[in-house]
């Protein structure tokens, strides 16, 4: 394969979107008549693609492997959508939130797609309130903004806790008018198979009906992939059951460059685990950290207490606790990006000072919040000399107006009220932060294949800030991508529809099926899961929060094994002609038992800390990441390889030009 | 704790179908439904059996994919939850407890505890939305005030995760409180005024095209709506319907 | 009728339902403010009663609004028939195990039951009184002023001394009283009339008109019957 090209277009940053929209190949809208669109995947990135796409014209046919597309995981994102919008005017630009992106993103991020996300960032506000999307407002009817972790501005926009639920409805209803159109083809419950290449360019896929158990042929002159991340790749995160890498990972099978593996998110505030039995984790919104505080006890003593239960949170002094990310970084407090407080919280966890049965959980402390907003809410009812009891019960309603939801789901799982007594939480595996590699225009190195949203590598580096997902989802679908596109298909407007009966899709379907039959032939005796949660084990324990060489080479190794034993041992039940969930897992699993090697592989290369990579090798004496500019200033992306531990590595070198690579500091 | 579970099976779309009984064991409080319902998959894979079809994907309440009929009631007995929020602490040691899938005849069983939802897609589609372009040529977002209550009511009805909870528990199988969720956000949202016409009408018109139930006003759909989803939306649509249909020509 | 422009969608045939049902409870609030003149002493009633039916069965508007009333029946009844068959339609597998009452009042989901109830009395009660009213011939009674006049009042009055056909009346009235605890309400509700500033109101107004008008009506018979 060729060298990566980002093309990244010439001149100064901010004007290179407008310069590249003017210099780009267009397709008349006569012909876009001509030219089919697949789209894989319906969350943000993937319905806002799909709907814009056949808004302009162009013949599109979009999947995802749930009932209906409003169902992709981006409904479960909670927080916000960051935006430039500077509505509060507190100095808020697209510059400052390019800068908050790449500094956030620790200087591994490609500068110009970053600072183009922050520019149509503002677009994307605009148009999903035209959309109706119910954002909140403040009492005078203009929309609201709370504040995100590593930054010093407020510039999220957010519906309560249901900020990805309300964007996506957005977009799945700007989707489902275009279906009503006849513009797009919804195939719901299909999952992508395989990539179809044909001379060299990605011109169709295998999909199969999950009903049914068909497999199908599909053509098309251009296949977008926006199936988000990889999380799942560790058994418990906060992914959807059914988040899956498969579709990257046919895509990178078939010459896609997957770029910077290892870049995971680990997310601070989560529900930590409670059991063996678990199946997934809970998120606890970054907005929480506004008004909650972070804390574990001084004394490992009362640790013991709390988890034999003999004492409470509450019960704990004020002098015996430890406001760890208060102390440690002074200036962001609880706002610290999310890697650096997952780290301090493993850090003060490993130190013994965990507060559950299992040892991995810190404390998340409205107590002081509800008095705080107690007391404004005496003020502003005029009370005087208000009660002790009056002021929590006030707080608490303002509590819960903000994260009444929030609130509401904690106790639904832990049997905890969050309203009383602190809240514990623990990180949790959440976002992806790597992926398929793609230039400026959101392709990858494969003609006519794109990624857009959590599935591509490109906005945030090595690691993302809060409610920046849903604006790059959006902003790739709604703003970038549909432009972009146009350029590679205005070669096409003669190509005609697309043949499947070809030999490429002949034998992609071929292969398919091979990889079926073998699954539920196979006759073995364990269960898709056993071998997922063993994967998830050593991903958790050897390539989780921090990582070491030794551990990385371990897990490279205990990865190829569980793979081997897998595909000997490995039992799926029924048949493939029909409805079967555990012949769908399994297909997924075993892409994740390649692709935890490459992830591996990944993170042993680096050898430098950055954002959510964590070297214990590389840190500084204060246990902050230390990253190696000279050597590690550049993009990671991996040529498919049988062996995925043997892939072969591209280097896309990271240029500067607007920002001054400085060792992140949140003190 | 012990639990005897009683469970619809059904091999697909042609097959009849019965309920079964299940013995499992080794339940805890702390897992949720589904997990008790992995235990019970793992359990009937071990033993070659072919393991329960049900839905469910993000497991935080969300997604609204999870659709159980739990001992009589859409989602279980708790309120304001969805299936997979559900925890087995609710249930006690002994306990039998049925499983069944949403029962209309707009949302047909696919197998087991599956069943066809996309009657609701159609909905949606039907008009569901508002018509503007996603070319990013829109106005700021703050060029039109929209009154705090308005817009809080409207994100309250946009709460609805399509679950089908309320068709499932409507004696009825009506098909109101989602139509009506959606018509409210968008009536109550100045975005949404110029198409409110067509859209109370095109929409009510698909629902009865699928063949959901009559409402009437048992109020059922909301108590077991797992985002508790306010009768006023209906009560909203009506109005909208009514002005729609002795106005719009 | 049922793709008439009255039951074309399942909206309309609330509208409908709604608007016949309230007719028919102001139907009640008439009919029982005229037959409150039976609990006067029998020789004032005979007169006032028997005054008052000529009345009703002649005057051209109160005809107009009687006939009204026999549509809104007929109508009520068909549109709640045809509902409870497309709704039954709905649902083509049952559920094996549910428990609705963990959701809704037993009254909203029995509309259709309480209604035949209604329907059933409705036919005895309009046989034995409107039925000899207009078609059979009854003895006859001469008005203060002269006029003569079917002696309906009589008829009523024998029919309240006959204690089967009482208690038949006044058990009678207990479905009614459900049907409406549900309906009145109910009919706000399908008429979009949803305001958290008057929900109470309405509601509180269904409750008591409810009790108040079956018991009103329950009371008639029994006054007659134990007291003259």
């Amino acid at each position: 394969m060729a060298k990566l090209k980002s093309v990244t277009p010439k001149g100064a940053l901010k004007d290179q979107w407008t310069n590249h929209k003017n210099d780009i190949n267009l397709v008349n809208p006569a012909n876009k008549r001509l030219i089919d669109v697949i789209v894989i995947g319906t969350g943000l990135a993937g319905s806002s693609a799909a709907a814009s796409l056949a808004e302009m014209g162009y013949n599109v046919k979009a999947f995802c492997f749930q009932d209906t597309p409003r169902r992709a995981h981006s409904i479960a994102a909670q927080g916000g959508i960051n935006a430039a919008k500077n509505y509060q005017n507190d100095g808020d630009s697209t510059f400052r939130l390019f800068y908050d992106t790449i500094k956030g993103g620790d200087y591994r991020s490609r500068e110009s797609n970053t600072y183009r996300l922050a520019e149509v960032s503002a677009n994307i506000i605009d148009q999903c309130v035209a959309q109706g999307v119910p954002f909140a407002r403040d009492y005078g009817g203009l929309l609201d903004n709370r504040s995100f972790g590593g930054v010093l501005v407020s510039r999220t926009f957010y519906a309560k806790g249901q900020t990805g639920q309300q964007l996506l409805l957005g977009a799945y209803s700007a989707l489902s008018r275009q279906v009503a159109k006849g513009k797009v083809t919804m195939y719901t419950r299909h999952e992508m198979m395989d990539v179809v290449m044909v001379d060299g360019k990605a011109r169709g896929i295998i999909a199969r009906n999950l009903i049914t158990g068909e497999l199908e042929r599909h053509g098309a002159h251009a296949v977008v992939l926006c199936s988000g991340g990889y999380g799942n790749v560790f058994f418990l995160s906060t992914n959807a059951m059914g988040s899956n890498v498969s579709a990257a990972w046919k895509a990178h099978k078939k010459g896609a460059y997957f770029a910077n593996p290892c870049y995971t998110q680990i997310h601070p505030t989560c529900i930590p685990v409670s059991g063996d039995h678990q199946s997934k984790l809970t998120l606890m919104s970054e907005s929480l950290r506004n008004d909650g505080r972070i804390w574990v006890p001084k004394k490992k003593e009362d640790c013991k207490a709390i988890i034999e239960k003999s004492k409470r949170a509450e019960d704990i002094p004020e002098e015996d606790r430890d406001y760890y990310l208060e102390r440690r970084y002074p200036s962001f407090g609880n706002l610290v990006p999310r890697d650096v407080a997952s780290r301090a919280a493993k850090e003060r966890c490993d130190a013994g000072f965990g507060v559950n049965k299992t040892g991995n959980a810190v404390f998340l402390d409205f107590a002081s919040a509800i008095v705080r907003y107690g007391k404004l809410e005496a003020n502003i009812k005029n009370v005087k000399n208000p009660t002790d009891k009056q002021i929590k019960e006030w707080g608490r309603a303002v509590v819960k107006s903000k994260y009444g939801n929030l609130f509401d789901m904690y106790k639904q799982i832990t049997d905890d009220d969050p309203y009383f007594t602190a809240m514990k939480i623990y990180p949790a595996v959440h976002y992806t932060m790597g992926g398929l590699w793609v230039d400026y225009n959101l392709m990858t190195n494969v003609p006519g294949l794109y990624a857009c949203g959590e599935a591509n590598f490109s906005d945030h580096g090595a690691n993302r800030l809060g409610a920046s997902a849903l604006m790059q989802g959006l902003a790739d679908g709604y703003f970038v991508l549909p432009y972009t596109i146009g350029d590679y298909l205005s070669k096409d407007i003669r190509t005609g529809a697309i043949d499947t009966e070809q030999k490429a899709f002949e034998e992609a379907e071929q292969n398919v099926q091979t990889r079926i039959d073998k699954l539920i032939n196979n006759n073995g005796t364990k269960s898709v899961d056993h071998f997922h949660k063993r994967l998830g084990k050593v991903m958790w324990d050897k390539v989780g929060m921090a990582r070491n060489e030794k551990g990385l080479k371990d897990a490279i190794k205990e990865i190829t094994e569980i793979r081997e034993d897998f595909w000997k041992n490995v039992k799926v039940p029924g048949s493939a002609n029909a409805f079967n969930p555990e012949l769908d897992k399994a297909g997924r699993v075993a892409d994740f038992l390649e692709l935890g090697e490459l992830f591996a592989q990944d993170a042993l290369d680096r050898k430098e800390s950055c954002g959510g990579h964590f070297r214990e090798e590389y840190q500084t004496k204060e246990g902050e990441a230390l990253r190696d500019d000279k050597k590690y200033a550049y993009v990671a992306a991996w040529e498919y390889n049988e062996v995925p531990s043997k892939a072969k590595l591209h280097k896309e070198e990271l240029t500067f030009k607007e920002v001054e690579l400085k060792t992140r500091s949140y003190k | 704790m012990k639990l005897t579970l009683k469970i619809w099976r059904q091999s697909g779309p042609e097959d009849k179908g019965a309920m079964k009984t299940y013995p499992v064991e080794g339940i805890d409080g702390d897992m949720s439904f589904l997990e008790m319902m992995d235990v019970l998959n793992e359990q009937l894979i071990e033993q070659g059996e072919e393991p329960v079809a049900f839905d469910h994907d993000c497991r935080e309440g969300i997604c609204g994919m999870c659709s159980m009929y739990i001992n009589g009631q859409a989602h279980g007995p708790k309120r304001g939850v969805t299936t997979c929020q559900l925890h087995m602490r609710s249930f006690k040691d002994g306990d039998t407890i049925y499983i069944e899938p949403w029962r209309s005849k707009a949302f047909p069983v696919v197998k087991d505890l599956v069943v066809d939802r996309s009657s609701f897609d159609r909905i949606i589609q039907s008009g569901g939305f508002v018509s503007v372009n996603t070319s990013g040529n829109t106005i700021d977002a703050n060029a039109t005030p929209i009154e705090k209550e308005n817009a809080d009511k409207a994100f309250d009805a946009a709460t609805c995760i399509g679950c089908g909870a309320c068709v499932a528990s409507c004696k009825n199988a009506s098909a109101m409180l989602f139509v009506s969720a959606k018509v409210s956000q968008l009536s109550l949202l100045p975005q949404g005024d110029p198409e409110r016409k067509s859209r109370a009408l095109n929409m009510v018109n698909q629902m009865d095209e699928e063949g959901f139930g009559n409402c009437t006003n048992t109020g059922a759909c909301s108590v077991e709506c797992p985002k508790e989803i306010s009768l006023e939306n209906i009560a909203r649509m009506n109005r909208e319907f009514l002005k729609a249909s002795v106005s719009k020509e | 009728m049922a793709n008439s422009y009255f039951l074309k969608n399942s909206l309309t045939k609330k509208y409908w339902m709604a608007a016949s049902g309230l007719f028919l409870c102001i139907f009640l609030l008439g009919h029982l403010a005229g037959n409150l003149q039976l609990l006067l002493p029998p020789e004032k009633a005979k007169d006032a009663f028997n005054a008052y039916a000529l009345f009703m069965t002649t005057f051209p508007a109160v005809k107009i609004l009687s006939y009204l009333t026999y549509f809104s029946i007929l109508f009520h009844a068909f549109d709640g028939i045809l509902l409870t068959i497309e709704n039954n339609k709905a649902r083509p597998v049952n559920y094996a195990y549910s428990k609705p009452s963990a959701n809704s009042a037993w009254t909203s989901r029995y509309m259709g039951i309480l209604g035949t109830a209604i329907l059933v009395f409705l036919v005895i009660h309009l046989w034995a009184f409107w039925a000899g009213m207009h078609f059979r011939s009854i003895p006859t009674y001469a008005l203060a002023d002269g006029t003569i006049v079917k002696d309906l009042y009589s008829e009523v009055y024998n029919a309240f001394k006959n204690l089967p056909y009482v208690i038949l009346y006044v058990v009678c009235m207990i479905p009614l009283g459900l049907h409406l605890s549900h309906g009145f309400a109910s009919a706000f509700q399908s008429w979009g009339l949803n305001h958290a500033k008057y929900n109470n109101l309405i509601s509180m107004t269904g409750i008591a008109f409810s009790v108040l008008v079956p018991l009103g009506f329950a009371a008639i018979p029994l006054v007659v019957y134990f007291m003259y």
